[in-house]
């Protein structure tokens, strides 16, 4: 399979601040490639490094068959970017600043309508509104129209569903499939665990490190433990009790429910007396699945939980 | 779970001009609640927030907060609640012991009872070393935790939370909601707006709003029953922008408001 970047060991610091340990993984062609992690943790950095605006300090990067510190130029004019901040023009209308976009990358935008136009269609109603006057679901599909305007063989795009409702993301992430038709590699980066699942594959991002990178259901998969989901009326009064009892390892709140695993391969009966003894009456412990949020929590170290 | 109201809105409408941003919401959020106010973009959730705040004033109907009238009352319910958001809360140029000792004689606490509960917290979070570091050298966990201990450290009735774990790591963020487990069984409401719908998970009742209504009000267990869905996310996105559905961008109160 054809790759569209190969990252080798890319190495990034800022005074003392170490953004990218190490970072290597390989992106193949067509594929939507996802950078799971919290703020803080590179992702930014390495799309600079992906982009050519940023060098790394050690470590090569080859993207589109080209490394990334020698053939910038070109490489520029085949990745799309879409920064993690709304950079496009507020004082111009939605209208203009597609048009700038087209010219800076020397193309037009009738040339390359049918790429964007399915994205397009959602705002073009409000064409003539300035890009600072629009919503948050509208900017970022603004900003996606600019990215793709040039039609890049690589799209870079950086947390473009933070901050949007819970609606836009799942119309953005539905646009994104369909420009899989049209052969563009698309890398994107987000906070949101739950959006590993809409990607090919994805590599979990921490403090500058890759702690995996997989499928999404591999990634699940390599939970090494069974997982419980336990659930009482007093919530905390619940959490407070799995803590304190020694046979669980990890004891995490997980929305309406909390995720546990145990020492030994299942809750023992002692545990049921132990509740009570704490006057949790209506525990319920079901074993569950374990999500990429479960790994990534496993991955960042099992000693954190009891420091808590 | 005691069912003692701090919250009362009874019809509240709030116009701009033509524009309905708050159509007639009723509802009611309890004592030591966790209650998460969810809502599209331009829904009106921060016009509610501004009026439940004391910043804004309805139009009609009936607001109390805290046990005091939004209308008539709005300097007592600042004194009575706490807010922090995301984007801002402390104050990067000073140190911690020094934002501390701004919120809470902002709060109008004494000097001795300042002192006494700097020194509670800073332990409490095993920070007593960091006491007089900047907050611009804070690791962002540690920042978002301080700035939480920091909104309810004056013991509001009400703490007001905005994204409050949006960004963060998967561990900061269960301890945070750990702090926000135990602030609520003490007996402080916690009052959550987020876009991040695996937050609102962890609430004990969430609403929706959708084109300044509340669409739905109730625990995300009933929600997901209801709405025959596996995440409050999935209830979202199927009652939250009716507009949405021809697949069109429709025009949000936001939007309305700015044009």
């Amino acid at each position: 399979m054809s790759k569209s970047i190969e990252s080798t060991g890319i190495w990034k610091n800022f005074g003392d601040t170490q953004a990218l340990k190490d970072i290597s993984f390989d992106v193949n062609e067509g594929e939507i490639f996802g950078f799971i992690g919290p703020d803080g943790a590179g992702k930014t950095t390495l799309f600079r490094i992906i982009t050519t605006l940023l060098l790394p300090d050690r470590g090569s990067m080859t993207i589109l068959g080209l490394d990334s510190t020698k053939g910038f130029k070109k490489l520029r004019e085949n990745i799309g970017y879409m920064p993690g901040r709304f950079s496009l023009y507020l004082d111009l209308t939605v209208e203009e600043n597609l048009n700038f976009y087209a010219s800076v990358f020397g193309t037009r935008v009738e040339d390359n309508y049918e790429l964007i136009s399915d994205i397009y269609s959602h705002i073009e109603p409000f064409k003539k509104r300035l890009a600072g006057k629009l919503s948050g679901g509208m900017k970022q599909k603004l900003a996606l129209s600019c990215a793709l305007i040039h039609r890049p063989r690589l799209l870079v795009l950086d947390e473009p569903t933070t901050g949007v409702d819970a609606v836009s993301r799942t119309e953005f992430w539905e646009m994104l499939r369909k420009l899989r038709q049209h052969d563009i590699t698309i890398v994107v980066s987000t906070p949101y665990m739950d959006e590993a699942i809409r990607c090919d594959r994805v590599a979990l991002i921490q403090s500058g490190q890759i702690m995996t990178i997989d499928k999404p259901q591999n990634i699940r998969d390599g939970f090494s433990r069974k997982l419980f989901s336990a659930k009482a009326a007093d919530k905390y009064g619940l959490l407070i009790a799995l803590r304190e009892y020694p046979g669980t390892l990890s004891v995490y709140p997980f929305g309406d429910s909390i995720h546990v695993t145990f020492s030994e391969e299942k809750p023992d009966k002692a545990l049921t007396e132990f509740l009570l003894k704490n006057g949790i009456t209506d525990a319920v412990l079901n074993e569950t699945e374990a999500g990429i949020e479960d790994r990534f929590l496993e991955l960042m170290g099992k000693d954190e939980t009891r420091k808590l | 779970m005691t069912r003692n109201p701090v919250i009362k809105v009874r019809n509240l409408v709030k116009k701009f001009g033509s524009f309905v941003a708050n159509d007639n919401l009723s509802f009611e959020v309890y004592e030591g609640e966790i209650f998460g106010f969810l809502g599209a973009n331009g829904a009106g959730k921060t016009t509610a927030i501004r009026i439940l705040t004391g910043l804004s004033e309805p139009t009609s109907g009936e607001v109390m907060v805290a046990g005091f009238d939004a209308r008539r009352q709005p300097e007592e319910i600042k004194k009575n609640i706490g807010y922090m958001c995301q984007k801002f809360s402390l104050y990067d140029d000073l140190t911690i012991r020094e934002n501390i000792m701004l919120y809470g004689g902002i709060y109008g606490l004494g000097k001795a009872l300042i002192r006494e509960r700097t020194n509670q917290l800073l332990d409490r979070l095993n920070f007593r070393e960091y006491g007089d570091r900047l907050i611009s050298s804070l690791p962002l966990g540690l920042k978002q935790k301080l700035a939480f201990s920091v909104a309810v450290f004056h013991e509001p009735r009400i703490v007001f939370l905005d994204e409050p774990t949006g960004g963060v790591d998967p561990i900061t963020r269960r301890q945070f909601w750990e702090m926000i487990y135990e602030t609520a069984s003490r007996g402080i409401t916690v009052f959550v707006t987020t876009h991040y719908m695996d937050e609102a998970e962890y609430c004990d009742r969430v609403s929706i709003m959708s084109e300044g209504r509340i669409v739905a009000i109730d625990t995300p267990a009933e929600l997901k029953k209801q709405y025959d869905a596996e995440s409050v996310e999935e209830v979202f996105v199927k009652i939250a922008r009716p507009g949405m559905k021809h697949g069109k961008e429709s025009e949000t109160a936001d939007n309305k408001r700015e044009a």
